[in-house]
C-alpha cells in the first residue's frame, strides 16, 4: 500500500515570534524553520506502518519555497522513501494545499494520506478535511491511534469530551494529533542515506491547480498585552489579594 | 444576508459554543438560522430554536446522522449553502471536522477560530499560538467561518422562537462509522465554558497526585479542572483536560496554574483569563510572565494550604 504524507517547513516551535512594526506579518527573517510537529507525527506514522508491513511505499510531499527541500529531506532521513516538491513563491492556502495535494493523488493514487491536523503558523486546521472533500474520501482527524485492517482504518480521535473511535474505509485521510506517536530523530546513517532518495519538483501550473489566495491579510497586530501581575509571599497574601483586589472570589 | 449556524449538540442540549457562534452570525447580520443534524434530536432543535434572535431551525433527523460524520453533515451542509451568504460553526470538535469538507466541497476558503467580525468578509483570528491576530478579509461568494467561543459573549438561550422546519436527510455516504467513545464523566463545569480553572502541570507528579491535591481546590472554588499538555501526555488525566493552542482555549474569570512551567503552546489557550495565579516551584518558570498573582513554592504545601483558607 502507498502512502502519501504532507509536511509543512514553518517557524520552529520554540521561537517566540515578534509582530512586525509596519503590521504586514510576523517577522521571519533569520528565523530558525522546522518540520511542523504535527507532521512530523504524521511521518513517524507512516514509517511505523511500514515497518509493521501494512505499507510498501511513503511519499512525502512538501508545498513552497526552495528551502522545503530540507524539510523533505529530514522525511526522507526518517524513513519515506521519496519526496515531492511543489515550489512555490506563493503562500498557498489551505484550499490551494488540498488541490494540489488531489493532483498529486491523482497521479500516485496512495491508498492512505496522513497530515498534520494543523500547521503551528497559520493555526487553520483545515487541508486534511479539504482534500477529504476534494477527493471524496473518508476523513479520520485528530488521530491519536491508527490501526489499518482489512480495507479499513480504525481511528481512536481526541474529541471534545475524551475520545471517539471510528472507522472508515480505505482510501482515507487521517490527520495525526499530538499523541498519535513520538517522532524519532533521524541517525546520521540514515541522514546521509536520504541524500541519495528521490526528489522529484513540479509547480503548481504543471499540475493544473490555481493556487491564487482567497483570504487576504490586511493587518497582523499583537495580542493587547496584560498587565503586570506581583509576586505574592504566601497564601494568605495571595487570598487577600484574589478576594479583595481582584475580586474574583 | 443570511448565516447558517451548524449545532454541536447531544441530542438533547446544545454544546457549550453554539450560542457564541450564534452571537458570532448575530454580530455579521441578516437572519440566522441554525441546522441541527442528528438522530431524535427535537429537543436540540427546541434548545436552538429558544435562543434569542435565531429566527429558523431546520433539523435533520436521521440514524445516519448520529454520530456527526462529516461525510454525511458536509453534504447535507452544501445542498442548502446557496440560501447563505456566510456557514458557521463554533471551533469544536465537530466544527472544525466537518466545516473544512464543506467549505472544499463549495469551493471556497475558510476562516478558522474567528475572535471578532469587523465586517460581512472581514474578521480577526488568531495565528502563531495566538501570538498575534490577523485581519482577513475574504474575497469568495459565501463565507465558511469557524468562531472561538472565547472571542463572543454568548446569545442568551432563551428569548428566541424560532420557527423549526424538518429538513430532508440526504443519503448515508456509508464509508465510515462510530464504533464507540470514551468520554469524561464529571459533576464539574465543562472546561470549555468554566468560569474557574484549576490547572495541573508536570509538576503534579502522578495523576493519584493531580487528582488528590487539585480536586479538593476545583471543589472548593466550583471549578473546572484542566491540565498542560506535558500532564496529559504524561498519563495524568484525559486529553479532553488538555488547555493550549491545540487543546481547549478558555477565557476564565480565574485560572490557576499549579506546575505548569508555561510553554507558548500552553499560553495559547488560556492567557486570555481574566486573573491567573501561578503557583510554581521555579522562579524562573515562564508562567510567571502571564500570571496576575504569582506564588513560589513547594505546591504540594501550597494548595492544601490555600484550600483551607478559602
Amino acid at each position: 500500500m502507498k502512502i502519501l504524507v504532507a509536511v509543512k517547513r514553518v517557524v520552529d516551535y520554540n521561537v517566540k515570534v515578534r509582530v512586525k512594526a509596519d503590521q504586514t506579518g510576523v517577522d521571519i527573517a533569520n528565523v530558525k524553520m522546522s518540520m511542523n510537529p504535527f507532521d512530523e507525527i504524521a511521518v513517524e506514522e507512516a514509517i511505523k506502518l511500514k515497518e509493521a508491513g501494512v505499507v510498501t511505499e511513503i511519499v512525502a510531499v512538501s508545498i513552497g519555497v526552495t528551502q522545503c527541500q530540507e524539510t523533505l529531506r529530514t522525511a526522507l532521513a526518517m524513513g519515506a522513501d521519496r519526496a515531492i516538491l511543489v515550489e512555490t513563491a506563493v503562500d498557498v492556502q489551505p484550499l490551494g494545499v488540498a488541490k494540489l495535494l488531489k493532483a498529486l493523488c491523482d497521479k500516485e493514487a496512495p491508498q492512505l494520506v496522513i497530515l498534520g491536523k494543523q500547521a503551528i503558523d497559520d493555526d487553520s486546521n483545515q487541508t486534511g478535511q479539504m482534500l477529504a472533500a476534494l477527493l471524496n474520501w473518508s476523513q479520520a482527524t485528530f488521530a491519536s491511534k491508527i490501526t489499518i485492517a482489512g480495507g479499513e482504518a480504525t481511528v481512536v480521535r481526541e474529541i471534545d469530551g475524551g475520545l471517539e473511535t471510528i472507522s472508515v474505509k480505505l482510501p482515507a485521510i487521517v490527520t495525526a494529533d499530538l499523541r498519535l506517536n513520538t517522532p524519532r530523530y533521524a541517525t546520521l546513517p540514515n541522514i546521509m542515506k536520504a541524500k541519495k532518495k528521490p526528489m522529484d519538483t513540479f509547480t503548481p501550473e504543471a499540475l493544473g491547480v490555481d493556487v491564487a489566495p482567497r483570504l487576504t491579510t490586511l493587518k497582523v497586530v499583537e495580542p493587547p498585552k496584560r498587565k503586570g501581575g506581583v509576586m505574592v509571599a504566601d497564601v494568605a497574601a495571595l487570598v487577600d489579594k484574589l478576594k479583595n483586589e481582584a475580586k474574583v472570589i | 444576508m443570511s448565516v447558517l449556524v451548524l449545532a454541536d449538540h447531544d441530542g438533547q442540549h446544545l454544546k457549550p459554543g453554539v450560542t457564541n457562534a450564534i452571537a458570532a452570525a448575530l454580530k455579521i447580520g441578516g437572519d440566522v438560522h441554525v441546522l441541527v443534524a442528528g438522530s431524535g434530536c427535537a429537543a436540540a432543535a427546541s434548545a436552538a430554536a429558544a435562543v434569542a434572535g435565531v429566527t429558523k431551525v431546520l433539523v435533520a433527523d436521521a440514524a445516519h446522522y448520529a454520530g456527526g460524520l462529516p461525510e454525511n453533515l458536509a453534504p447535507l451542509m452544501v445542498g442548502i449553502a446557496g440560501n447563505y451568504s456566510h456557514l458557521l460553526a463554533s471551533s469544536s470538535a465537530m466544527g472544525k471536522n466537518v466545516l473544512p469538507r464543506v467549505a472544499a466541497l463549495l469551493d471556497v476558503a475558510q476562516i478558522s477560530d474567528i475572535v471578532a467580525v469587523e465586517s460581512a468578509d472581514t474578521f480577526v483570528r488568531p495565528i502563531y499560538a495566538g501570538n498575534a491576530f490577523a485581519t482577513v478579509k475574504s474575497a469568495d461568494a459565501i463565507k465558511v467561518i469557524t468562531v472561538r467561543s472565547t472571542g463572543f459573549d454568548a446569545a442568551p438561550s432563551t428569548g428566541g422562537n424560532a420557527a423549526i422546519e424538518p429538513l430532508a436527510a440526504g443519503a448515508d455516504a456509508g464509508v465510515s462509522s462510530v464504533l464507540g467513545q470514551e468520554l469524561t464523566k464529571s459533576d464539574r463545569p465543562e472546561l470549555a465554558a468554566a468560569k474557574r480553572i484549576v490547572s495541573g502541570g508536570r509538576g503534579m507528579g502522578d495523576g493519584d497526585k493531580y487528582r488528590a491535591i487539585l480536586e479538593p481546590l476545583a471543589d472548593k472554588l466550583g471549578a473546572a479542572l484542566g491540565a498542560s499538555r506535558a500532564a496529559v501526555d504524561a498519563g495524568f488525566v484525559p486529553n479532553d483536560y488538555q488547555v493550549g493552542q491545540t487543546g481547549k482555549i478558555v477565557a476564565p474569570e480565574l485560572y490557576i496554574a499549579v506546575g505548569i512551567s508555561g510553554a507558548i503552546q500552553h499560553l495559547a489557550g488560556m492567557k486570555d483569563s481574566k486573573v491567573i495565579v501561578a503557583i510554581n516551584k521555579d522562579p524562573e518558570a515562564p508562567i510567571f510572565q502571564v500570571a496576575d498573582y504569582g506564588l513560589v513554592g513547594d505546591l504540594f504545601t501550597i494548595v492544601p494550604e490555600l484550600t483551607s483558607a478559602l
